[in-house]
């Protein structure tokens, strides 16, 4: 038996939506992280699946000013996926924005792909601002990003970042918190994938790193916790962020977002055993199937 | 020539696993701290036996590292490993201070190292590692070449005192080494005997020298001494001197840069006391990338194609008493 993997063609609008519509975009990201994975034949299905819902709501809902036709636009706001093992969502999402060919998602992990296993800025894929997967560098990445547009270049430009909870365990994490409340990084948004696993286990039993809200409020934060598979939820929470920004509030933002690794799939639903797994054929057609589509048996 | 046979694949990571199991059924004080990623290098064989001598540190390298130290300032024998991407880059502030210099008796394990980790990319192929820990006083190296060897090295740096760095890989890889077979720390094994070009190696390139020596004999009648140089450091000296006088012609091979580790190591020695022309084989200053290991293997140049070649130059520059060969010959174009 062998399966015929194929990607639609469909792109999304980035603009202000009803939180119902944001359902049918995490649908098609999903099938894109299930479909690159299985052909890929290793990686991070776990963690791609649970940040779908915000990755439809950053790049699709007007939050977040980009261009796909011009990736190197000036006043474009950035995006750091610090979690770099996530790759396979950010490119779904890039492919559905427009930067790149839903086709292409096929090459993930491959030989000389723009789709490295962890995102590679030597591959010159548009809108990858940097490389990362090394854990916990990206948001001290994400913080030079934010000093440099508010303090040198003086642009209302916006930097979102996003980080693993268990990634919150490297030191690095909570040096570049500190540094982002002692500069005022109002422009800068961090979000939180909190999902209680990691690679050994719950990261409550791996490391704690709870309580988290206080700590980030400890370092000067603005704090929001929310349902991260919650589409209104998501969506006030970067209006609150953007808002914030505009009237200088002077405090960089915090979103911890509570998911579910797995989100979308039942049998990966909240299993740390699903970190660094790809799909198998079997597990492709049943995940596909329960995200609404029947795929073709060859 | 002698000839060695493939008995299976394994990933050395077994080995590692395996031998620090046995390590601490051998000693008590043999303690060993994880960094969420226990299952990939197998630290996960020792947790489940003797759990009350495993700590989970979490995803914190640095951290583990001076930890680390302090357990063996309190005289345990500590291990840590993951990625050699985060156990020689993201802590070799603590590793040059905390362990080295304070000769602490830590053991790291580097694992899925070089570009056989495959489909990860760039960020997770460790490159530079043996080059870094090698130049750190009282820091032992080792690379070991099969799932056997693996073994014996962990064992072999749990009973030493002072700090040590295993490096270790992620896929299988041929097991060619004998159970039974002698390994010291420190004292290179000569796998072929030969005196027309040595072909000194470490890790997984030191089966893709045995079939490049294979191919000289069968194709060429040249007799190649392939040396597994498994301890970069400290480096077998007599070994190497010996093999450069006899041979006159020398070619490394590693999973790694071609500048500063194992090939470094072999041209500080024989620039010293025997220069002889020396071709290295390795990775060329470039990141590596996305790929199957077999394949990436392939493009960038680790199989015994390269060693082949290099060796015919090798002996090439060293009858032609050509000193200026460099830069005029490149190994890549060579004709195999
Ligand atoms: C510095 C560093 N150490 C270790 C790793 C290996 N690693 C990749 S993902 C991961 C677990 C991350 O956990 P979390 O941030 O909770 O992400 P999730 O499991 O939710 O995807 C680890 C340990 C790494 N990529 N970088």
């Amino acid at each position: 038996m062998a399966i015929n993997i194929k990607f639609s063609e469909k792109t999304f609008q980035n603009k202000r939506r009803e939180p119902s519509e944001y359902a049918e975009i995490a649908l098609e990201l999903r099938r894109d992280v299930i479909k690159s994975l299985y052909l890929a034949k290793s990686g991070h299905s776990g963690g791609s699946l649970g940040t779908a819902d915000i990755f439809s709501v950053l790049y699709f809902g007007g939050i977040m000013r980009y261009r796909p036709e011009e990736p190197y636009w000036k006043e474009r706001d950035r995006f750091v996926l610090s979690a770099g093992h996530l790759a396979p969502i950010l490119y779904a999402t890039l492919a559905r924005a427009g930067y790149l060919e839903p086709s292409e998602l096929s090459t993930l992990r491959k030989y000389n792909s723009r789709l490295q296993g962890h995102p590679g800025i030597d591959h010159h894929l548009p809108g990858l601002e940097t490389s990362s997967g090394s854990l916990g560098q990206g948001i001290s990445i994400a913080v030079g990003m934010a000093m440099s547009d508010k303090y040198l270049d003086k642009t209302d430009r916006r930097v979102f970042c996003l980080t693993g909870d268990g990634e919150l365990q490297e030191g690095i994490c909570w040096e570049a918190a500190m540094c982002a409340g002692h500069y005022k990084l109002d422009n800068l948004c961090w979000i939180v994938d909190s999902n209680d696993c990691q690679i050994d286990g719950r990261v409550r039993d791996v490391m704690s790193i709870y309580p988290l809200a206080d700590k980030f409020r400890a370092f000067n934060f603005e704090v929001v916790e929310i349902d991260g598979h919650n589409y209104e939820e998501i969506q006030s929470a970067f209006d609150k962020f953007i808002d914030y920004h505009t009237h200088n509030n002077g405090k960089p933002f915090v979103i911890i977002a509570n998911t579910f690794m797995g989100k979308g799939v039942s049998f990966m639903h909240d299993s740390y055993k699903w970190h660094g797994n790809p799909p198998n054929e079997e597990q492709a057609i049943k995940a596909l199937e329960e995200l609404g589509e029947i795929v073709e048996l060859l | 020539m002698k000839k060695y046979e493939i008995k299976g694949n394994k990933p050395t990571r077994h080995g590692f696993g395996e031998g620090l199991a046995e390590l601490g059924e051998r000693y008590d004080n043999v303690v060993v701290l994880g960094t969420d990623v226990t299952g990939s290098v197998l630290t996960s064989f020792f947790k489940e036996k003797f759990p009350d001598r495993f700590f989970s540190i979490g995803i914190a390298e640095q951290n583990a590292t001076t930890i680390a130290a302090g357990l063996a300032l309190s005289g345990k024998i500590p291990f840590f490993a993951s990625y050699s991407a985060f156990t020689a880059f993201r802590n070799s502030d603590m590793l040059r201070i905390s362990v080295a210099y304070n000769n602490a008796n830590v053991k790291i394990g580097g694992g899925h190292s070089g570009i056989t980790v495959g489909p990860d990319g760039a960020t997770h192929q460790a490159l530079e590692e043996i080059s870094f820990m090698r130049t750190l006083p009282n820091m032992t190296v080792v690379v070991p070449a099969d799932y056997e060897e693996a073994k014996k090295a962990t064992i072999a740096i749990g009973e030493m005192v002072g700090p040590a760095f295993i490096r270790f890989g992620r896929s299988p890889v041929p097991m060619f080494t004998e159970k039974g077979s002698h390994f010291e720390l420190g004292k290179a094994n000569v796998l072929t005997e030969g005196n027309d070009v040595a072909i000194i190696a470490c890790g997984i390139m030191v089966w893709q020298s045995i079939l490049a020596a294979e191919e000289l004999y069968k194709h060429k009648g040249i007799k190649a001494r392939v040396i597994n140089c498994h301890t970069i450091k400290p480096i077998d000296v007599h070994t190497i001197v010996d093999a450069a006088n006899e041979c006159g012609a020398i070619v490394t091979a590693e999973e790694h840069q071609v500048y500063g580790g194992l090939g470094g190591a072999v041209a500080e020695v024989t620039a010293k006391n025997c220069p002889v022309p020396i071709e290295f084989v390795g990775v060329r200053d470039t990141f590596g990338g996305s790929g199957e290991p077999d394949e990436l293997m392939e493009k960038f140049g680790l199989t015994w194609r390269e060693i082949y070649a290099s060796a015919l130059l090798a002996i090439e520059r060293r009858d032609t008493n050509s000193k200026s060969y460099f830069n005029i010959k490149d190994v890549a174009h060579y004709n195999v």
